[in-house]
């Protein structure tokens, strides 16, 4: 159970970074982007390949990085410049970018599981620290003893420089113009910013962060995939809605804050619906999907029934107060 | 400052839909003009401020502004030059950004948008001083999301971001017409105020004409796409709204179309 969690939380701090991608283009600039299916693998077969040809793991995410950048921005002129619908330049760039996945990768599915990875560096950097048996002692009573805290502490800390990165980066002059665009595109355009070019911008860096998350993934994971982006939107979406929903969005900081913490949850409700016997591996889509719905639906709910409580109570009041003053006719009439 | 010549524009041009909405406009505003413009609606005021603006475009003519041919220049390009005010106070600014991230967003029209924070310590001090020339205590409530302002707040907010970077020029669009009549005469007010202290020049349309006759030393009156009567300096002083519409008889020859135009 517990080792179940731990893992959940490591996928869910890598996962996180895909999930800002994906808040910066639903929330920030108000544009479902669709593409995050075919970036997040092209982050993917771009680290991959570059690792199994002998390149710096680190250079490869970094690659991956500026591989989403261009998927991203490619999205932004179609809608910007080619006058097309958000959703279908999302949907046509995540089909073009199915066979281009394909062509990097050369294949459906390259295996990681012999090279060096950005993973297994950080793994064996870290045994040298060995703050691995500090950790474990601290957590020595619960049984549970995983075998390296390195990827879940790195990464942790990866998603919060870059949830803060973000954080700032929406605080500048750019960043202010970036939010107005999601937030009142006309009203930018007459304070003479080009909405055209700050969705571009957006919308790359947006798909930069997906793929990037894509690459930690197949590092982690030990394979880059071309399925493996099948639904990702979803998943960022699940992360985004329980986040907000748990944690609140009063501010940039804390709604940054909410997609990292939606992010994990997402992960651990998954991995605890996987271990019910009746569910298997290929139910993932449709739990994610539920995950969604309950995720929407639940909130409207709650706000309905006190909406509901609220008005039974009024009317209970004014019946009262109703009744008092009939009970004051009374007395005056007798 | 503003200088348009022979502005023509057609809409649906060739179909059974089709609307000249401006035929041969001509209009030059010297420095300083506050000029307020009257008319029915589709007499093409609005036109003729969107193709000022540049979210329109000419169909002939020439749109020059400080002297600058600006007729082939994208709307958020020729922002420098120009300061913006719309009808619906929701349309000014950003609901989601607080006081003053909306702020520093206006600051910027005339700069280049850098990696710099939006709002500094100075800058917020500016803020404070420029929001309390409004007097609706907005100057306390810096970090409140402007989206839980009334309407005629967001309206004065929405002028003064419009103005305190001082534009060539000012184009306001019926900005007081979905106000109570309260807030209306506030907004009213300010613009006055802001005008004058900025000495800047500009174009206010309005369908109320006691509006368009107290503020500006100019106002024009237009009909179909004309510019049919114009008056300025004393001339427009001694105007009367019955002068206004004997006027617009004598010329159209029918009576003013609008009820708007007569009761707003």
């Amino acid at each position: 159970m517990l080792t179940a969690i731990f893992s959940a939380m490591e996928a869910g701090f890598i996962y996180a970074i895909m999930a800002l991608g994906v808040y910066l283009s639903f929330r920030i600039l108000d544009f479902p982007d669709l593409t995050v299916d075919g970036s997040f693998v092209t982050g993917a077969a771009v680290a991959a390949v570059l690792i199994i040809n002998g390149t710096n793991p680190f250079f490869a995410s970094a690659a991956a990085l500026g591989a989403g950048f261009i998927a991203g921005a490619v999205t932004g002129l179609l809608h910007t410049k080619g006058k097309i619908n958000p959703l279908l330049s999302g949907i046509l760039m995540m089909i073009a970018l199915y066979s281009i996945n394909l062509r990097i990768m050369g294949r459906s599915n390259v295996p990681l599981l012999q090279q060096e990875t950005v993973m297994t560096i950080i793994t064996e950097a870290w045994k040298k620290t060995g703050i691995d048996n500090v950790l474990n002692s601290v957590i020595a009573f619960s049984g549970f003893q995983p075998r390296t805290w390195a990827i879940f502490i790195t990464m942790a800390l990866l998603a919060v420089v870059v949830k803060l990165l973000l954080d700032l980066l929406l605080k500048t002059e750019i960043g202010l113009a970036l939010r107005a665009t999601g937030d009142n595109q006309p009203m930018v355009s007459s304070f003479s910013a080009n909405t055209d070019w700050l969705i571009i911008f957006g919308l790359g860096l947006s798909n930069a962060l997906v793929a990037f998350s894509g690459a930690l993934v197949a590092q982690y994971g030990g394979f880059s995939d071309v399925g493996m982006g099948i639904g990702m939107i979803v998943i960022g979406l699940a992360s985004v809605i329980i986040g907000e929903a748990l944690f609140g969005t009063r501010s940039i900081v804390r709604a940054t804050l909410a997609v990292i913490g939606g992010a994990i949850v997402y992960r651990i409700i998954l991995a605890l619906a996987l271990r019910v016997q009746f569910l298997e591996t290929g139910d993932v889509k449709l739990i994610t999907a539920v995950i969604v719905m309950i995720a929407l639906i639940v909130p409207n709910i709650a706000a309905m029934h006190k909406e509901k409580r609220r008005k039974k109570r009024k009317m209970e009041e004014q019946a009262r107060g109703e009744h008092v003053a009939g009970a004051q006719t009374d007395y005056e009439s007798i | 400052m503003l200088e348009l010549k022979q502005i023509t524009k057609v809409f649906n041009e060739g179909t059974v839909d089709e609307k000249v909405a401006l035929q041969t406009i001509n209009l030059t505003l010297a420095p300083g003009d506050f000029v307020t413009i009257i008319g029915s609606n589709g007499a093409g005021k609005s036109t003729m401020m969107n193709i000022i603006s540049g979210r329109l475009f000419p169909d002939t003519g020439v749109v020059r502004i400080n002297g600058k041919d600006v007729t082939a220049m994208k709307e958020h390009e020729r922002a420098r030059y120009i300061g913006r005010v719309f009808q619906d106070p929701l349309a000014g600014t950003a609901p989601h950004m607080t006081i003053e991230e909306n702020l520093a967003l206006a600051y910027n029209r005339t700069k280049r948008r850098t990696l710099k924070f939006g709002v500094t310590k100075q800058k917020r001090d500016f803020f404070r001083e420029t929001l309390k020339t409004l007097h609706l205590g907005l100057e306390n409530r810096l970090n409140a999301k402007v989206g839980m302002l009334s309407g005629g707040e967001r309206q004065a907010l929405s002028l003064l971001m419009a103005t305190f970077t001082k534009p060539d020029l000012l184009l306001l669009d019926e900005h007081t017409a979905a106000l109570d009549p309260a807030r209306a005469a506030l907004v009213t007010e300010l613009t006055k105020e802001i005008v004058e202290k900025y000495q800047l020049t500009t174009l206010m349309v309005t369908h109320n004409m006691e509006q368009a006759l107290r503020l500006g030393n100019r106002l024009i009156m237009m009909d179909r796409g004309q510019i049919i009567f114009e008056a300025s300096g004393k001339e427009k002083q001694a105007l009367t709204v019955e002068r206004l519409l004997q006027e617009f008889q004598r010329i159209r020859g029918s009576q003013f179309a609008s009820d708007r135009a007569v009761l707003g």
